[in-house]
């Protein structure tokens, strides 16, 4: 019986432990071992059907939006390119941007393309049809939806503001939020080029 | 500024959208596929089937032998089971996994009102006569009965341990970092559902077990009023607590993106008011029918002769 409270208490440290995990690394919050890693099938702005596979090798930054975002997307991308044009010279190239679009009716893989470089040669623009992002946004725990269209057919998109950094191996590592400062995305895609 | 209310700006009137495909086929395969889970769990088969199997057979055997189960008490049990499905293995948790008031309900379901339902229903004779008689239904009752389940059983029904684990949970997985990780995480969210699921389960018996505490000694009806009050004044504080809150305490739904625009600020005070006022108000109902018992038995005791 006494065994009992303290098996409990003990499995309710540990349960605590892990669910708030060592921090101290990231800035931002740290996922590995909580999120599933990368897997996807998509399509890249080449127009290719591209897997996690694809992509193996570097660090990749995963962010969901849509082109016609008025603020968060080009905002975050833009702070993702301060952040990666402070890293070290030699180092700028191991780390890549996914950008997501989950609005694939207005944003063809031509128009990705065009976005993405303005960024910088580390961005790629990825996108699918309605079922493989589902599948892909699911995994990541996240969603997105659409608004009804104005007299002009624009449509408000709702998404995760979430930048989802992975090693080398696609294994999940740490969630950053759209509106950390660059210095502190910097910081963390360092960390993540260490341990890829 | 989260991403939704940055995307109103390119919309006037945005309104509900799911990420889910629909299917091809018109309105009615679109209704149809609200039922269907969000993420399929063998575990929430498993349960509710084994449940609804016991259930339903007990129910015919009990009618043969000429012992019905009342009317009222079935309508309860399916209520209530139907209830605990829906909020987890529907359309439904996919809004609750992408809205923070609509997981406040699912959680009020869980934790009270479905369990309510299911523990008001005193379902056991019903469960147990489902079970088909034989070597498997001798062994489960003998494991029922041994001290390696009555132990942890009466340790977790004891009324103070009961009251901080039924109090406790709410906090525990409402705190911001537990719960930023509970969404994230599939396995941390099915134990997060589960474990309200089942604590409710446990402490709505505890409060409803309808066997009388003088003669088979469970838990004297005051006792047990003293029990849901303790039970649910914390949980009062902390919806009151989200709801006052100047501060955006679960960002979570933010950064996975909500299931259609709504200003986050709004979504937490919802959230709020649902932890706040409905369980109050579930304690509340709980302790009356409780009071009448109590009442009852003064009633009986009265009745009996000296």
């Amino acid at each position: 019986m006494k065994t009992l409270p303290l098996a409990c208490a003990v499995a309710l440290a540990l349960l605590i432990t892990a669910c708030t995990g060592s921090d101290a690394d990231w800035s931002g919050s740290n996922i590995e071992g909580v999120m599933s890693d990368l897997e996807f099938e998509l399509t890249s702005d080449t127009g290719e059907a591209v897997t996690e596979e694809t992509y193996r090798g570097k660090a990749s930054l995963v962010f969901f939006g849509f082109m016609n975002c008025p603020d968060i997307c080009p905002g975050t991308l833009q702070r993702l390119s301060t952040a990666i044009e402070a890293l070290p010279t030699d180092r700028q190239n191991d780390v890549q941007v996914l950008f997501v679009s989950v609005d694939p009716a207005r944003d063809t893989p031509e128009k990705l393309k065009e976005y993405t470089e303005f960024f910088g040669p580390q961005f790629t623009g990825l996108t699918g049809t309605e079922s493989q992002l589902s599948d892909l946004v699911k995994r990541m725990r996240a969603t997105y939806g659409y608004g009804e269209p104005d007299d002009n057919g624009n449509y408000a998109v709702s998404h995760s503001s979430a930048i989802y950094g992975f090693d080398s191996q696609g294994n999940a590592q740490v969630l950053m939020k759209s509106d950390q400062p660059a210095s502190d995305i910097s910081h963390d895609i360092e960390r993540l080029l260490q341990r890829s | 500024m989260s991403a939704i209310a940055s995307s109103q700006h390119t919309s006037q009137a945005p309104t509900v959208a799911g990420a889910l495909p629909r299917p091809a086929g018109g309105v009615l395969l679109d209704y149809l596929s609200l039922l269907l889970p969000y993420e399929f769990s063998w575990l929430a088969i498993v349960f509710f089937g084994t449940a609804s199997v016991l259930y339903a057979n007990g129910q015919r055997v009990l009618a043969q032998s000429g012992e019905p189960v009342a009317r009222w008490r079935s309508a309860l049990f399916w209520l209530g089971l139907a209830l605990a499905y829906s909020v987890m293995h529907t359309r439904f948790d996919y809004y609750a996994q992408f809205m923070f008031f609509i997981h406040r309900i699912q959680h009020l379901a869980l934790h009270h009102v479905a369990a309510i339902l299911l523990m008001g229903a005193n379902p056991w004779r019903a469960l147990a006569a489902g079970f088909p008689e034989g070597g498997a239904k001798r062994w489960i009752a003998r494991v029922l009965q041994s001290p390696l389940v009555q132990w942890p059983y009466r340790f977790i029904q004891f009324p103070p341990i009961a009251v901080m684990v039924f109090a406790g949970l709410i906090f525990f997985w409402l705190t911001p970092s537990i719960h930023f990780n509970a969404m994230l995480s599939q396995p941390l969210y099915l134990l997060m559902n589960w474990s309200m699921f089942i604590d409710g389960l446990l402490f709505w018996w505890l409060i409803l077990d309808p066997r009388s505490p003088a003669r088979v000694g469970t838990l004297g009806f005051g006792k047990r009023i003293l029990v849901i009050w303790a039970a649910t004044v914390p949980q009062l504080a902390l919806g009151a607590y989200i709801v006052g809150a100047p501060q955006s305490l679960y960002d979570i739904y933010e950064v996975c993106g909500r299931a259609w625009p709504i200003a986050p600020h709004d979504d937490q005070v919802l959230g709020g008011l649902f932890t706040w006022i409905p369980p109050a108000m579930m304690g509340v109902l709980v302790m009356v029918v409780v009071l009448r018992r109590l009442l009852h038995q003064s009633d009986n005791d009265g009745a009996q002769p000296a």
